[in-house]
């Protein structure tokens, strides 16, 4: 029995010092202080992927090499995460925060969970991305000619729901004038996508990494017309040709090419604010604005060492598109884009969703 | 294509790859066993190694890691009751009261037994299925989905115990507890109580501890004995394996089962140990001892649960969708090595794609080595006196509850739920439907949905759904044929003289449905008519159980384990208290003091143990939790004494 009792507590500081003996081996590179970066997604979705793609980044070109350890905490589409930021970070650069397009949508749609404020904040790093809409072959669409062929014609699309990032493209087929009714309730766009190969959903979107690893090969084999992309913003805040996809035409540019004009209104000026603050400045890195300037300026320099790296560029070309990424000032300028949503867009919007999709706020 | 196949075995057994897959294994094995933790535990601890290695051993590594977890976890289902993972609670059911007869060995080895084969058949299926499969995966549309859903709800048909009609009640209750939280189709808010926490509908762990874990450590407390009611061990672990052998036919069949399931993406793996559980009980002819120790209950969820893992990979692999929560978290890492798995991984890395199914088998069969050998010694835990074990297990369903979301409602949800277990246990309500229906709701609800969108009503005359309905049809037909299964915990059934704490709690019951049927008539329509169709029938159906035991006529719904005569044991509130002080405790000076003080005044009280044991043990308990802490990088629930003062790691 007594023994019984040592061999117990015995595995146990065995069990202990050997879980031990792992980590030390993986944070043994580095030493001083540890930086706990907060991601408000669960493990293994985009965001954390992203997250852990910066993480050895920031710890080899931060002075002092600290360990950075991405501490993911999900819930409510990301608002408990960055609530608690908010609340526990203090000014000292130990803690960060990295958001992403569903983090800044609740925010701009001012849902009455949300209790974190950007103003409060100062973006070190902004990664853009984009998205490209594309449709099944068999509705006889190659390009901006044929939209007449789907007058009165019901499509299908796959969403994961009206105020996630679907809302930008549920916004931009209403714009086209196009009949499409989401399917809500999408497990992720892969989901979504799965039903348009099925041919369930006819048309559908996907970000561009996804895009280029699966939605490529199904326009090869002819399964998949690639329609446009969100366009990314140049330095006067208009849409330019995405990148990644110099041949396909941006949605203004489709839009200019069915109606003959450019898109205008409330409609558009909404789909704007919401298609910058979803794609083009999708992913941010944050520290509390009090933070002292030298340890702002050292987050940036890391961040513009590490990003202007050959080796990091040619892994991130891969792996988030081919896009520039912005630090310091030139990702505060795209946040001040995205976050400037005029209040009748908003009111808009949020009456949009509460009419169409009865979205309670 | 047999060439690519050899090569990637002496690839992956050559140079340092087998050592990585073994630290991948071992880092499975110990997640799998802690209650709470799993793949993603085991991911975020591989992660920073994953950086600077080769394909070959980063591969081995993670799907090492991922292969054993089902591996692991039969520990914590069949020594301790508690389900060690979500694709384990099925285990218990006849595992757990196996090791309380003294036959934990055979229980573990026949488990292990069982997981390698699954694994390896798993693997198997994998290298066939990568080639063909992909117009048979996009063949299952939405409609399949929802009838391979109701495949599994058909299930609870054969697990009701005593009373299909409190089956199919709690059921109701377990479809309703899913669909907490955000609508689907319309992102409404449902049954939320006005707590944000619930939102985002409850975790499947906090759910499965709280019905399974938190009844079954009162009642060992409350016997206040071991858990092996014999101390001979013997040598069952032989015993164990000849089991599987002599079952092999069963073994073959869960493991299609539960390859078909993992390979259905967005089916998930947390109900395949019930849909394989369901199967055998259906197909047996004598079911008078499941769930009380028919080592066949075992067999079947065990090589179901590892056999997922090779299904799952197939949309990972072919489609760059998981078909399960560990296989999102291997496509994570993919993705971090810069391979692209979808439409092109088999043409540019079919090399690597083997490598994934050869790491399968291979770890398949480390892990359950590993384990087979240490099974004989760790189920000497059984026979130590309970109350002992106790204080850590309840540690252990604190700390594991709180990892599901890291938020306070985990616990007071688990607490909550734990009630709930209890008094269901206590007035014979089986608690599988709960669970099937719970695992269940979310899919029934939103496949059913799209496939209505999606097809209209001619989602009924598709082929899929045709054929999948008649194999239930099928199913149920054998189930009934050979009627329910008693998962009876040993009460006084039909004439109980004192009915009124049952009925109490029945009518406690039908006020949680009558707000279900409330909420429901709130929302939209989209939103409404699910919970809205459960729910009416449900609460007829609970005033007609309450019409019963009022009527103090002699039925079978009326059950309850303290009808009978007391033998001076301490209360099931008595030790429901110690758990809820513990909370309370914890809100006010966090987790890691709470739990020492606990600890030591447990002790104290319930085991009298001497000074030094007392120290010892509660030593240990701290040291446990900062160990935890340290390498998973966790969190422990915080108290007020953290909000208000700066604390050292690891009272933080």
């Amino acid at each position: 029995m007594r023994n019984a009792f040592k061999a117990v507590t015995a595995s146990l500081a065995g069990a202990a010092i050997a879980l031990g003996l792992v980590a030390n081996a993986g944070a043994a590179d580095f030493s001083g202080k540890t930086i706990e970066w907060i991601i408000p997604y669960p493990v293994a979705g985009g965001s954390d992927v992203w997250a852990r793609f910066f993480a050895p980044v920031l710890s080899e070109n931060l002075p002092g090499k600290p360990t950075v350890v991405v501490k993911n905490v999900p819930g409510g589409g990301s608002i408990v995460g960055t609530n608690r930021f908010q609340k526990r970070a203090k000014p000292d650069g130990l803690m960060i925060l990295g958001t992403s397009g569903s983090t800044q949508f609740p925010y701009l749609l001012q849902d009455r969970r949300v209790k974190y404020d950007y103003n409060d904040w100062i973006p070190v790093l902004a990664t853009p991305t984009g998205g490209v809409v594309y449709i099944n072959p068999t509705t006889g669409v190659k390009g901006p000619e044929d939209l007449g062929k789907l007058k009165g014609k019901k499509m299908k699309y796959g969403s994961q729901g009206p105020t996630s990032l679907d809302l930008v493209p549920i916004l931009a087929f209403q714009i086209l004038g196009l009949d499409v009714e989401p399917v809500f309730g999408m497990k992720g766009r892969g989901a979504a996508r799965l039903a348009f190969e099925r041919g369930e959903a006819l048309i559908d979107y996907q970000t561009t990494s996804a895009y280029l690893r699966n939605v490529v090969p199904l326009v090869k084999a002819g399964k998949a017309t690639p329609l446009f992309s969100w366009g990314v913003l140049n330095e006067k805040g208009e849409f330019v040709r995405d990148p990644t996809f110099p041949d396909l035409p941006h949605f203004v540019e489709f839009y200019e090419k069915v109606h003959g004009k450019k898109p205008s209104g409330i409609e558009f000026e909404a789909f704007k604010s919401f298609c910058v603050a979803g794609f083009a400045v999708q992913k941010l890195i944050f520290l509390l604005k009090d933070t002292p300037q030298d340890v702002i300026d050292a987050y940036v320099k890391a961040l513009q060492k590490g990003v202007n790296d050959p080796e990091f560029r040619k892994k991130a070309k891969q792996q988030l598109g081919d896009y520039e990424q912005a630090t310091g000032k030139a990702a505060a300028a795209f946040l001040k884009v995205a976050l400037d949503v005029t209040p009748e867009a908003r009111a808009w919007v949020r009456k949009w969703l509460t009419e169409k999709y009865n979205v309670k706020f | 294509m047999l060439e690519t196949i050899g090569t990637a075995l002496v690839n992956l057994l050559s140079g340092w790859h087998l050592l990585y897959m073994m630290i991948g294994v071992l880092v499975g094995l110990v997640v799998g066993i802690l209650p709470g933790l799993g793949g993603i535990a085991g991911m975020s601890i591989l992660l920073p190694f994953v950086y600077g290695l080769d394909e070959v051993s980063a591969l081995g590594m993670l799907i090492g890691m991922i292969a054993v977890v089902p591996t692991g976890d039969t520990f914590t289902s069949v020594l301790m009751g508690i389900p060690g993972a979500t694709g384990s609670q099925a285990t218990i059911l006849d595992g757990f009261p196996m090791a309380r007869r003294g036959e934990a060995a055979r229980a573990l080895s026949a488990a292990f037994f069982s997981s390698m084969i699954g694994g390896v058949i798993g693997a198997l299926v994998l290298t066939a299925f990568v080639i063909v499969a992909r117009p048979v995966i996009l063949l299952f549309s939405s409609a399949e989905l929802f009838m391979l859903t109701i495949l599994g709800l058909s299930m609870v048909g054969v697990l009701s115990g005593t009373s299909i009609y409190k089956g199919l009640l709690a059921c109701a209750i377990g479809l309703l507890l899913g669909s907490v939280g955000t609508a689907p189709a319309t992102a409404e808010w449902r049954m939320t109580l006005g707590f944000d926490y619930l939102v985002d509908a409850i975790p499947i762990t906090v759910v499965g501890l709280g019905i399974f874990a938190i009844p079954e450590i009162i009642d060992l407390l409350r016997h206040n004995s071991a858990i092996a009611k014999t101390a001979a061990l013997g040598r069952g672990w032989v015993e164990g394996i000849k089991d599987t052998f002599r079952h092999i036919g069963l073994v073959l069949r869960c493991s299609g089962i539960g390859c078909i399931i993992g390979a259905m993406p967005g089916l998930g793996g947390s109900v395949v140990d019930w849909v394989a559980y369901g199967h055998v009980v259906q197909m047996a002819k004598d079911k008078s001892q499941f769930g009380k120790g028919d080592v066949r209950g075992v067999l079947a969820s065990e090589s179901a649960n590892n056999s997922v893992q090779g299904g799952a990979l197939v949309p990972t692999l072919l489609f760059g969708i998981p078909g399960s929560g560990s296989t999102a978290i291997f496509l994570a890492g993919m993705t971090l090595l810069g391979m692209q798995p979808g439409i092109t991984m088999l043409e540019s890395h079919l090399d690597l794609t083997y490598t994934i199914i050869w790491s399968l088998a291979v770890a398949n069969i480390l892990g359950a080595g590993l384990c087979v050998l240490a099974s004989r010694h760790v189920a000497y835990l059984t026979t130590l006196p309970y109350v002992y074990i106790a204080p850590f297990m309840i540690l252990i369903i604190f700390f594991a509850g709180y990892q599901a979301t890291r938020h306070w409602g985990d616990i007071l949800a688990l607490l909550a739920l734990g009630v709930l277990g209890i008094y269901m246990r206590r007035f014979g309500w089986p608690r599988p439907p709960l669970l099937i229906g719970f695992v269940l709701a979310k899919g029934a609800e939103t496949y059913l949905y799209q496939a209505i969108q999606f097809h209209n009503w001619s989602w009924l005359l598709r082929p899929g759904v045709i054929i999948i309905g008649a194999v239930t049809a099928i199913s149920v037909w054998a189930g009934m044929r050979f009627g329910s299964v008693g998962i009876n915990e040993g009460g006084e059934t039909g004439v109980v003289r004192k009915r009124w704490p049952q009925l109490i709690f029945a009518i406690f019951l039908a006020i949680m449905l009558a707000y279900a049927v409330d909420n429901a008539l709130q929302q939209s329509f989209l939103a409404k008519i699910f919970p809205l169709g459960v729910s009416v029938p449900a609460l007829v159906g609970m005033l007609g159980v309450i019409a019963i035991i009022a009527s103090g006529r002699h039925h079978a719904v009326v059950f309850d384990t303290e009808a009978g005569v007391n033998d001076g044991r301490q209360s099931m509130e008595y030790y429901l208290l110690w758990l809820v002080g513990l909370m309370v405790v914890s809100a006010l000076v966090g987790f890691v003091i709470a739990v020492a003080l606990f600890f030591l005044l447990f002790l104290r009280v319930n085991a009298r143990a001497p000074l030094g044991r007392n120290a010892m043990l509660t030593a240990s308990a701290v040291l446990f939790l900062a160990a935890m802490s340290y390498v998973f990088v966790l969190d422990f629930p915080p108290g007020y004494l953290q909000e208000a003062v700066e604390m050292p790691w690891p009272l933080r």
